[in-house]
């Protein structure tokens, strides 16, 4: 049963990460543009949601506004800053962007005060649901798995079947492709990346209620996105969704389960120091292996 | 290299002089603020040079340096928590703690590149970052205090202000110079051919990878050893030290010196660090203005301080 | 007859459904000069390139020096005496005329993990890369960065640079190219000294250039020889100038 419980958890956790990874593989697939700040957007999500839902009463009204503001912020971010620096080498972007988390960090301390927000839930999904028989699953994070798995199904239509969608596949094969073609490019890139920053918000905010909203929250994940990115193959959203579903399964379990395995074979102190640092070592270890066995990541973008 | 009279080679002396002198500054006014700071200004520098080494001449954009700032530091930690208190046994296991480390994560890292080699190096030190955080007989997430520091016997007093300040500007300067050789020997060549044109070099007979690796190793280890220095300067050591934006910062001040200039990250460490002490007795929220100063400086002044110095030279 | 320097058994190479080496054999024999050509899309980098080890053919066997090098990375191959010139200029452009031939001899002195002293001062590779240079007609630019050289004189380097590695075959892709009619002759004049010392295999589009300079000739088309012989022979071979009128591109008749 417990098992039942953690594997939900892992796939929710990994379907959470997979909305962060999705948007930073689009946009470096489609921009050619490293973005540390992906993370940055993924805090202001939960923070927006904190916000509004206490400023309206109501979580679908906050979440639905702090989803627009992310996208807004998104594209404010595209438009002021971020487009001066495609073209330049990755080097000024991480550096660029690592300015941007710096910003961002003390702007929500000065604006939210050092201490976390809390995101409380509404009744109706606090209540616990019988999945099998026999076995409850809060609803509340039965909802995260529905709609992200909503949100992938949507961005696999948009990306596979829609003219966007194809001007997004040409644009990561081929760059010059899309300007011959006579898109607006501008528009096109600031499109993309307005849709990273909602996907980023929107993971940022479901997770909000679960964990505290806190300064800092976005970068552990981001790095995460980074390990996914890295094992699934960069510019692949196929690779970069079972990546993420592995990773946080891995992740989930790891931690749920490692302790007790380590105490079958090492004595129950050593096994209690040793639990969670190896637990937490687990996904650096899975991609330490991907880069021995396939360095080009488990499902790579086809070959340009 | 023939020594030319230009504006950057007579900024670097004045700016090495002012460091051999400072301490006399700081004795003569009884100022020992500034004597602790520039200590922290110099051990910094020393790790910026290392990163220098493989982010300017070997072309290797390594987001994970802070990791040797913790490994060298929770070397002469951990072996001052268990009562091995010699220098000469803390700061040797630092050092090849450090290599070690770096010999493992480099020979994965460089099975990538670019983007890749960024995202995997930032990664790892995140890993080292948890590892370090799980170590509950060490202090865990808050960390270890060090009650005494590293003894040297007679040879030299760490718990004497002047002494350890000078023992840290031996090496930086020391490493700088290790530097200057590296990069004109062979060895230096080749892994600065490798960064213009790797596949030229690997036409002419040259397997990049083991070159770069070498000089991979070689930083982290140069990085070990200011990591050592930085424990001993804080008496403290914890993870906090080496999470991801320790790394950011470090690459920030070899970017602010300059890239693959020798003294560059010397310069771009004195000028971050002041710039942050003088904003925040300014402000709490410092790097409100840091972050889009950095945006800016990224945009608009690409080869740092050095970069600039050589700019007004030729014009 | 003497063991062939270079020999190279039904290799095949595809990318996706295409064949760009389709079958090839081939030998190089010791002292020649074996130049190789075919209308554009024949294959002849590919072929290069799997000669040099940047690219990993899908079958077939590649012998040199009596060794099978088929497996090897290129760096190793260049160890055992097989250098090669780009097609596109390909040198150290951060670096002097002279650095980029050093780092050639280097290589060929085989000890490059010294990390203390000044390479820059180490005479016998000056004086390598000061020869390699004066053969090539650098001599006089040895201290020039790459990328204040001219097109002409880079294409010089290149050759200074494989030169340097003491090899025992020239790969040589297109050293013409891009060249004006007296760097071109130049380069001819050049090639005619150095094919007494040197094996030379030759990728070459200026049919001028080749028929005076080859012993023999190998014609690709689409990945396959279709012709292989001496420069007469080539000259009157149906197939060949079915090829190249096909083509429309380049009239063999020409020398």
């Amino acid at each position: 049963m417990v098992l039942v419980e953690q594997s939900l958890n892992g796939l929710q956790f990994g379907l959470l990460l997979f909305l962060l990874a999705a948007g930073l593989t689009l946009v470096f697939g489609i921009m050619d543009f490293v973005n540390l700040a992906h993370g940055s957007l993924y805090m202001m999500g939960a923070y927006f949601a904190a916000t509004f839902t206490a400023w309206t009463g109501s979580f679908i009204l906050g979440v639905l506004l702090a989803l627009g503001a992310t996208l807004l912020l998104g594209i404010v971010l595209e438009f002021v800053a971020l487009r001066h620096l495609y073209g330049r080498d990755h080097l000024d972007q991480v550096l660029a962007t690592f300015g941007l988390i710096l910003f961002f960090n003390d702007a929500v301390r000065l604006i939210w005060g050092p201490a976390g927000l809390a995101l409380p839930l509404p009744a109706w999904l606090t209540v616990p649901v019988q999945i099998i028989p026999g076995v409850y699953y809060p609803a509340y994070r039965l909802s995260i798995i529905i709609v992200a798995l909503a949100v992938a199904a949507l961005l696999y239509v948009v990306v596979m079947r829609t003219r966007i969608g194809m001007l997004i596949r040409a644009g990561a094969s081929n760059r010059e492709m899309i300007g011959a073609l006579g898109i607006n490019i501008k528009l096109l890139f600031t499109l993309v990346f307005g849709l990273g920053a909602a996907l980023a918000g929107l993971a940022g905010l479901m997770q909000a209620p679960i964990l505290t909203v806190q300064i800092g929250m976005g970068e552990n994940i981001l790095i995460l996105a980074f390990v996914i990115i890295v094992i699934g193959g960069i510019g692949s959203i196929r690779g970069a969704f079972l990546a993420a579903i592995f990773v946080g399964m891995i992740d989930t379990l790891g931690r749920a389960f490692l302790p007790d395995l380590l105490r079958t074979v090492l004595s129950s102190a050593a096994a209690s120091t040793a639990a969670p640092a190896l637990s937490s070592m687990l996904i650096y270890l899975l991609m330490a292996i991907v880069l021995v066995v396939r360095p080009e990541g488990l499902f790579p973008a086809a070959k340009r | 290299m023939k020594l030319q009279i230009n504006t950057s080679n007579v900024v670097v002396a004045l700016v090495a002089a002012g460091l051999v002198v400072l301490p006399l500054y700081s004795q003569l006014t009884g100022n020992i603020f500034i004597l602790t700071l520039f200590t922290r200004i110099i051990i910094f520098a020393l790790a910026a040079a290392s990163l220098n080494l493989i982010m300017g001449y070997g072309g290797m954009m390594s987001f994970g340096h802070a990791a040797y700032l913790g490994i060298g530091g929770y070397a002469v930690g951990i072996l001052a928590f268990e009562g091995i208190g010699s220098g000469f046994i803390q700061w040797p296991v630092a050092l090849v703690a450090s290599a070690l480390y770096a010999l493992v994560i480099g020979a994965l890292s460089l099975r990538t590149r670019g983007v890749y080699f960024i995202m995997i190096t930032l990664a790892f030190a995140q890993m080292a970052y948890y590892i370090a955080s799980g170590m509950s007989r060490y202090g865990g997430d808050d960390g270890l205090t060090i009650y005494k520091r590293s003894n040297f016997g007679g040879l030299i007093d760490l718990s004497n202000r002047v002494q350890f300040y000078y023992l840290c500007l031996g090496c930086l300067f020391g490493g700088i110079y290790l530097i200057w050789r590296i990069i004109n020997s062979r060895f230096g060549l080749v892994v600065q051919g490798i960064r213009s044109n790797e596949q030229r070099m690997q036409a002419i007979g040259y397997h990049a990878n083991r070159y770069r690796l070498v000089c991979f190793v070689i930083s982290g280890t140069i990085c070990g050893l200011a990591g050592a220095l930085l424990a001993n300067n804080t008496d403290f050591i914890s993870p906090a030290g080496m999470y991801w934006t320790r790394s950011g910062e470090l690459m920030v001040m070899v970017v602010f010196g300059g890239m693959g200039s020798l003294f560059g990250p010397v310069i771009g460490t004195i000028f971050f660090l002041l710039l942050e002490e003088l904003l925040s007795q300014f402000t709490e929220y410092w790097a409100l203005i840091m972050g889009p100063l950095l945006l800016l400086i990224v945009l608009f002044a690409r080869g740092g301080i050095m970069g600039l110095l050589g700019r007004f030279n030729r014009g | 007859m003497a063991d062939p320097l270079l020999r190279v058994e039904n290799l095949v190479r595809r990318f996706g459904g295409i064949l760009a080496t389709d079958n090839l054999s081939l030998d190089v024999m010791p002292g020649e000069l074996h130049a190789i050509i075919g209308p554009n899309g024949a294959g002849k980098t590919t072929l290069i390139s799997q000669l040099t080890g940047q690219l990993m053919p899908n079958s077939g066997t590649i012998v040199f020096g009596g060794r099978d090098v088929t497996a090897l990375p290129s760096y190793r191959r260049s160890r055992l005496g097989l250098a090669r010139s780009f097609q596109i200029t390909s040198l150290l452009p951060d670096f002097t005329a002279a650095d980029n031939v050093a780092l050639a001899a280097q290589a060929h002195d085989g000890h490059s993990f010294r990390f203390w002293g000044n390479a820059r001062k180490e005479k016998p590779l000056r004086d390598a890369a000061q020869a390699a240079l004066t053969r090539v007609g650098l001599g006089a630019r040895a201290d020039v960065p790459v990328s204040e050289l001219s097109h002409g004189e880079q294409r010089e380097l290149e050759l200074a640079v494989a030169l340097a590695t003491k090899p025992q075959l020239l790969l040589l892709d297109e050293p013409m190219a891009g060249l004006g009619v007296t760097e071109s002759a130049r380069m001819v004049a050049l090639l005619k000294e150095l094919r007494k010392e040197v094996t030379i295999v030759l990728v070459e589009h200026d049919m001028e250039a080749v028929f005076a300079l080859a012993d023999r000739i190998t014609v690709l088309v689409y990945g396959r020889v279709i012709a292989s012989g001496d420069p007469d022979a080539i000259r009157h071979n149906d197939e060949v100038k079915r090829a190249y009128l096909g083509d429309q591109h380049v009239v063999v008749a020409h020398g």
